[in-house]
């Protein structure tokens, strides 16, 4: 049945709007980029595809918030905790960003909890747990003993950063997706000077002018993995998260390191998986869950050196002679030295005998570990407080009687092929300099769209420093001009599928996208594979793009998504051409250039574009400094009192 | 040229949202929380949303969480992804 759209139609109307601070997108580092330049006295938009008080991936919630290492009960410093990352991920890595996250991270939930957000257990729930802190009562995940990792009540964070956001005068403007940002040429460069936006509901468009702009939406998605029937189960992150920040910025002459990057699917892809920590499991929210296996033997739990632990408490705790552990969110597989305990591995299992499938028996736990995992993760987990806990209570699942099913072989829920990729972990994004500014002036960037990014606290807490760093920038500056023609170039771009008559449906080209990626840039790559891939792209934007057509402006939105994942897989494509050689660390394997890390490689790679010609760069992995006293050097204002 | 909009429901394999008409006040407030906006209001007021984009549902249960009315309004993931539980064993 055909309906009339419910909302006004604003087709052709522009508004234009000023602010000193432009914030594009709403998630957590957007959120907190807002607060940050507000609280410096500067008037601040921020521009939110979906509506903010639940909008990005920690919408519904979220259980842990890492490396807060500043938090009173916390026994590795900041540098200790970010120089581990670096070496844990062969430094393709994040320094600044870690840094800033271990340093500045605790700062960004006491601001949380004065939000009205919930950090620590004030209803004494989890009073004497091995994982509790009486006198702070704030709770710890993974390391017992180091208690860098804080539990938290995630699904209270979001409305309450959203209400603090009003309360500070931001003006949120949800529904309206950005799209495009706005140069001028300068004496000195590149200059950022605005961007413009389309309601997303009415079709309106948006000219923003502002002196900062701050880069916050998310990472590339549906590249790989699209499901043309189960869209929004495609991928581990939001619907409409999908890199339009990073189409944009590659337009505009963004720079960009790590898209060579992508890791074999570990989450979501609508048929293979399920609900992400929807089943039996050991990692992340379950960790460390009892296991079992079909006839309900245990299986055990190893340190580092393989030696069978005996209780519960010591799957919390580091091993003899060892100082810290490392686990979370990019933490795949760790060296030795941040090795953490961990079940056998699987092969290991199958020739011990153990059977498939193995399930999650919180049973056998001490009760404040039954109820931690069920019920306080799982619940405040994103996606999990309806569609996991609320739906398998109504199910009859009870974790003293029951135990949950176990997919594929670990934690992922499902086993994916090698050319069904994801940029996940710690994928490729903006390479930033110590504000969190992009090569271009007056641009900066936040959270998982900066390269090597994470998890709630890195996005938090470079939200903030950028924030800060783009509101003292604006204060300097005034306004640029936006050519005419870019926003007509801009107007006549967006709106072209509108005029297009029941001809291609999104769909359809994401599919022949994600096809054409693992076709052409799966798990082995080569430069003839990948100059196919290239070609075959150009060819769907060239003569396919000017058939997509639809009937509203949300599909328009899609519209523009599939748009968007176009420029982004040239962009991976592109960077794929750009290194020479296999890396481990990078999981990029290229058949025509075997060698592993040669050492004439080990760097990042940049790539960005000009006048439609690629650009690459060659930046050493140590840009950044010493990390803490680059930031120290930096940040005497915010030191001195400005963390408030 | 002026256009004007329409829409129709995009049917998906899966039925991520139910509604009970006999408590949804259509206060479309889920409506309004859905960072996907795969719901539209009702033509009708004080009728449930129409849940017209089915098969871009992210099932992050904002909806629900949002809904002032306990029940009005369910969300359930394709039956695919029914994960299985069974009672615990001792060997
Ligand atoms: C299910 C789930 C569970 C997780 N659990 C944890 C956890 O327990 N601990 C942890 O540390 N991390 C967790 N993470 C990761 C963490 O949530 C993210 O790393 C973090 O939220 C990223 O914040 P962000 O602000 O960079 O991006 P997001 O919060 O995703 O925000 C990006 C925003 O940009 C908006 N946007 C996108 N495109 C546009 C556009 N064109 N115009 C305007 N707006 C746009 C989006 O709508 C979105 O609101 C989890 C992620 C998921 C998906
Ligand atoms: S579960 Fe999430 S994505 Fe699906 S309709 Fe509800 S709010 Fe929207
Ligand atoms: S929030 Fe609840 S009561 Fe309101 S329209 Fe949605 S389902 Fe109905």
């Amino acid at each position: 049945m055909e309906r009339q759209w419910p909302y006004e139609n604003q087709l052709g109307q522009e508004e234009v709007l000023r602010c000193d601070v432009l914030v594009l997108g709403g998630g957590l580092a957007g959120c907190y980029a807002a607060i940050a330049a507000a609280r410096a006295g500067q008037s601040v938009i921020v521009v939110e595809k979906g509506a903010t008080a639940r909008s990005g991936a920690a919408g519904s919630g979220f259980d842990h918030w890492e490396v807060a290492c500043t938090n009173p009960c916390c026994k590795i410093s900041p540098k200790e905790m970010a120089e581990a990352f670096i070496d844990e991920q062969d430094h393709y890595s994040n320094g600044i960003a870690h840094y800033i996250e271990c340093r500045e991270g605790y700062d960004r939930l006491l601001d949380m909890e004065r939000f009205g957000g919930k950090i620590r257990d004030t209803e004494d729930e989890f009073k004497g747990a091995a994982f509790r802190d009486d006198e702070t009562k704030l709770m710890f995940a993974y390391d017992y003993e180091n208690r860098y990792t804080l539990r938290v009540w995630g699904s209270t964070f979001k409305p309450a950063l959203y209400q603090e956001l009003l309360r500070l005068g931001v003006r949120v403007l949800d529904r309206v997706e950005a799209t495009a940002l706005f140069t001028e040429e300068t004496p000195a460069g590149k200059r950022c000077v605005g961007a413009s936006g389309m309601q997303v509901r009415t079709g309106k468009f948006y000219r923003f002018y502002a002196k900062s702009t701050i880069l916050t939406m998310s990472r590339p998605a549906r590249i790989w993995l699209f499901h043309p029937d189960l869209v929004g189960l495609s991928e581990f992150r939001p619907t409409q998260s999908i890199g339009s920040g990073h189409a944009m910025g590659f337009r505009a002459g963004v720079e960009f390191t790590m898209m060579e990057k992508s890791v074999k699917g570990e989450f979501s892809a609508a048929g293979r998986s399920f609900p992400p920590y929807s089943t039996g499991n050991n990692h992340n929210t379950w960790y460390a869950a009892t296991m079992v296996d079909a006839r309900g033997v245990e299986i055990p739990y190893v340190d580092r050196d393989g030696n069978e632990l005996k209780t519960v408490l010591e799957r919390y705790l580091p091993a003899k002679g060892q100082k810290f552990f490392l686990k979370g969110g990019v933490i795949d597989e760790p060296k030795y030295e941040y090795r953490g305990p961990e079940t056998l591995p699987f092969e290991e299992l199958m020739r011990r005998g153990y059977q498939l499938p193995f399930y999650a028996d919180l049973s056998r736990m001490p009760e404040e570990e039954r109820r931690v995992i069920w019920g306080m993760m799982v619940g405040e987990e994103g996606k999990t407080k309806i569609p996991v806990l609320q739906s398998l209570t109504e199910r009859g699942f009870d974790p003293e009687k029951d135990m949950l099913q176990s997919y594929g072989t670990g934690w992922q829920s499902a086993a994916f092929l090698a050319q069904e990729r994801q940029l996940f972990g710690a994928p490729g994004g903006i390479i930033h300099d110590w504000d969190l500014k992009t090569n271009l002036d007056g641009l900066y960037a936040a959270g998982d769209q900066l390269f090597a990014s994470d998890c709630c606290g890195f996005a938090a807490s470079t939200g903030y420093y950028a924030g800060r760093k783009a509101a003292s920038a604006a204060k300097k500056t005034d306004f640029g001009q936006i050519s005419e023609s870019d926003v007509a170039k801009e107007k006549e771009r967006l709106y072209a599928p509108l005029y297009v008559e029941d001809d291609m449906d999104w769909r359809e080209l994401n599919m022949a996208i994600s096809k054409a990626m693992q076709n052409y840039c799966g798990g082995i790559k080569c430069k003839d594979l990948l100059l196919e891939g290239l070609h075959l792209l150009e060819k769907y934007e060239r003569e396919d793009v000017p058939t997509l057509s639809c009937k509203n402006p949300h599909e328009l939105m899609r519209t523009h998504e599939v748009m968007d994942i176009l420029t982004v897989s040239k962009m991976i494509i592109q960077a794929c051409l750009l290194r020479e050689s296999s890396s481990k660390p990078l999981c990029f394997e290229r058949s025509d250039f075997p060698a592993m890390d040669p050492a004439k490689d080990r760097h990042f790679i940049t790539i960005r574009q000009e006048n439609g010609k690629i650009i690459a760069g060659h930046v050493p992995h140590d840009y950044y400094g010493d990390i803490e006293e680059e930031y120290e050097k930096r940040n005497q204002d915010y030191i001195g009192g400005g963390a408030q | 040229m002026s256009i004007s909009f329409t829409a129709q429901t995009y049917p998906a394999s899966a039925r991520p949202l139910s509604f009970d008409e006999s408590l949804c006040m259509g206060c479309n407030r889920c409506v309004n929380i859905c960072q996907v906006d795969i719901l539209l209001p009702n033509a009708t007021a004080g009728k449930p949303p129409i849940v017209c984009y089915p098969g871009e549902c992210y099932y992050c249960g904002s909806c629900v969480m949002a809904c002032p009315v306990p029940g009005a309004i369910r969300l359930r993931h394709p039956l695919m992804n029914e994960t299985k539980f069974v009672p615990v064993k001792k060997p």
